[in-house]
């Protein structure tokens, strides 16, 4: 077994992720692995990322001289405002949320089934940190994209028949990508969209647990 | 006009033992300091808080965590907090975990004489559990009940001797909501101006909402520090 640069798999998911994101949306980016995402959106894609404690038009990390410890973002962050952006309270932020005006979330994940169920917020027997904004968010956008490793530390399919940990959201995922491919969850099943480099189909099909559908998938993808 | 306190210690006065006080702010970001500093300064017990975060272990919510103030913490995300952690498991606390779009939206609810609504955030997961599940054009969703308090502290950036606030950038969150949703509002501004000097167009939070104001000088101490 290779060794694996983790920061390196987290840019090639982070990298693919972005390919999501359609010029002219509004976007909400979870924290942690989906935060990174904004860092590889080219200059002439113009997006709105949105943070639900209320600012829509996220700008880039501020300067030393730009801190402004009234400006965060949700992961707690100090951050900058675009040009063209706006605040308002965490009522009006999860309005435009669960109202369906955000055009794609992208989230991590621990675990996600087949039919798209998401667990992503606490694993039992260990201190619950809480769901934040997640369980809000998994109803409300658009389009949904789960990004997360392809197993878990021992090696185990993280997308399973159902999920084992206690649920973030039932049937709300669309899409799935991880470090070796990428799914989209449909009403026939799960449905192989890319293999990335270095994995073969047969590798996916070993390291996931559903039935997959595959029908011509790209092959060294990403 | 509203009674523009002196001291904190007269703000936090009728906070009486068990009470339950709605307080403003996500992460450390618009939280009232200085009101949270008097109440760790009274000593008040048992208190329910509700707040999207609990603070960090030395700053926030996290002072009167510290002197086992808070006997039930509602919010939506602890997970900043190791002194909150030890007293869970030790079954010290009570903790309620919300989503945090419901948990604004039940606030928003309880200023606004709304009993409580449909959701669908935490249908078939843990949170449903013991709450009425309804379908409305085919998609499932939870009744989630208003939330009101004995008091309200929030922080705002100007507020003017009626009592109408202005708050800054982020800093808004929950603000606004847990104004409208306390019998008792007391607001810690930053600065206090005349009656005339904020633009009616501009105002937040409307004066009928706040029933006390004071000044406070803000730490505005930072969590996460990120620069380009």
């Amino acid at each position: 077994m290779v060794k694996v640069d983790k920061a390196a798999v987290r840019e090639k998911i982070a990298r693919r992720a972005e390919k999501e994101i359609l010029d002219g949306s509004y976007v909400n980016l979870g924290i942690g692995m989906p935060t990174m995402v904004a860092n590889y959106i080219p200059d002439g894609k113009k997006i709105v990322l949105q943070s639900e404690n209320g600012l829509l038009g996220i700008g880039p990390y501020p300067t030393e001289g730009e801190v402004d410890p009234d400006l965060i973002n949700a992961g707690k962050e100090t951050v900058t405002a675009m040009q063209g952006a706006a605040y308002f309270d965490s009522a009006e932020s999860f309005a435009m949320i669960r109202g369906g005006h955000i055009d794609v979330a992208i989230l991590g994940g621990m675990e996600v089934s087949k039919d798209g169920d998401l667990a992503n917020w606490m694993i039992p027997g260990k201190m619950i940190k809480g769901m934040g904004g997640a369980m809000d968010l998994v109803h409300g956008a658009k389009r949904i994209v789960v990004i997360m490793d392809h197993v878990n530390k021992n090696g185990e399919p993280k997308i399973l028949n159902s999920c084992s940990l206690p649920l973030t959201g039932k049937g709300v995922v669309n899409r799935i990508i991880t470090d070796r491919a990428v799914f989209d969850i449909t009403k026939e099943g799960l449905v192989l969209k890319e293999v990335a480099n270095g994995y073969s189909i047969e590798d996916i099909k070993g390291s996931t647990e559903p039935e997959l559908i595959i029908n011509d998938p790209v092959l060294e993808a990403f | 006009m509203k009674p523009i306190l002196e001291t904190f210690e007269e703000a936090v006065r009728e906070v009486q033992d068990g009470a339950t006080i709605l307080v403003g702010g996500f992460g450390l970001v618009g939280i009232p300091e200085n009101l949270i500093l008097a109440l760790k300064e009274k000593g008040t017990k048992d208190l329910t808080v509700i707040s999207n975060n609990c603070g960090v272990d030395d700053w926030g919510l996290g002072l009167l965590l510290k002197n086992k103030q808070i006997k039930k913490m509602i919010g939506s995300y602890v997970g900043e907090n190791k002194e909150f952690e030890r007293q869970v498991l030790s079954g010290e606390l009570e903790v309620e975990l919300i989503p945090q779009g419901t948990l604004a939206e039940r606030i928003r609810a309880g200023g606004a004489g709304i009993p409580a609504f449909y959701t669908p955030a935490g249908v078939g997961t843990p949170i449903a559990e013991g709450k009425e599940v309804r379908s409305f054009n085919g998609k499932e969703y939870l009744l989630e009940e208003a939330i009101q308090a004995d008091f309200s502290f929030v922080r705002a950036l100007k507020g003017d001797i009626m009592g109408n606030l202005v708050y800054n950038k982020t800093a808004r969150n929950f603000n606004p909501m847990i104004a409208a949703a306390g019998k008792v509002t007391v607001a810690e501004v930053e600065e206090l101006v005349d009656i005339g000097e904020l633009e009616p167009d501009q105002i937040h939070t409307p004066s009928i909402y706040v029933q006390k104001v004071i000044i406070g000088e803000q730490q505005k101490k930072i969590e996460r520090l990120t620069t380009r």
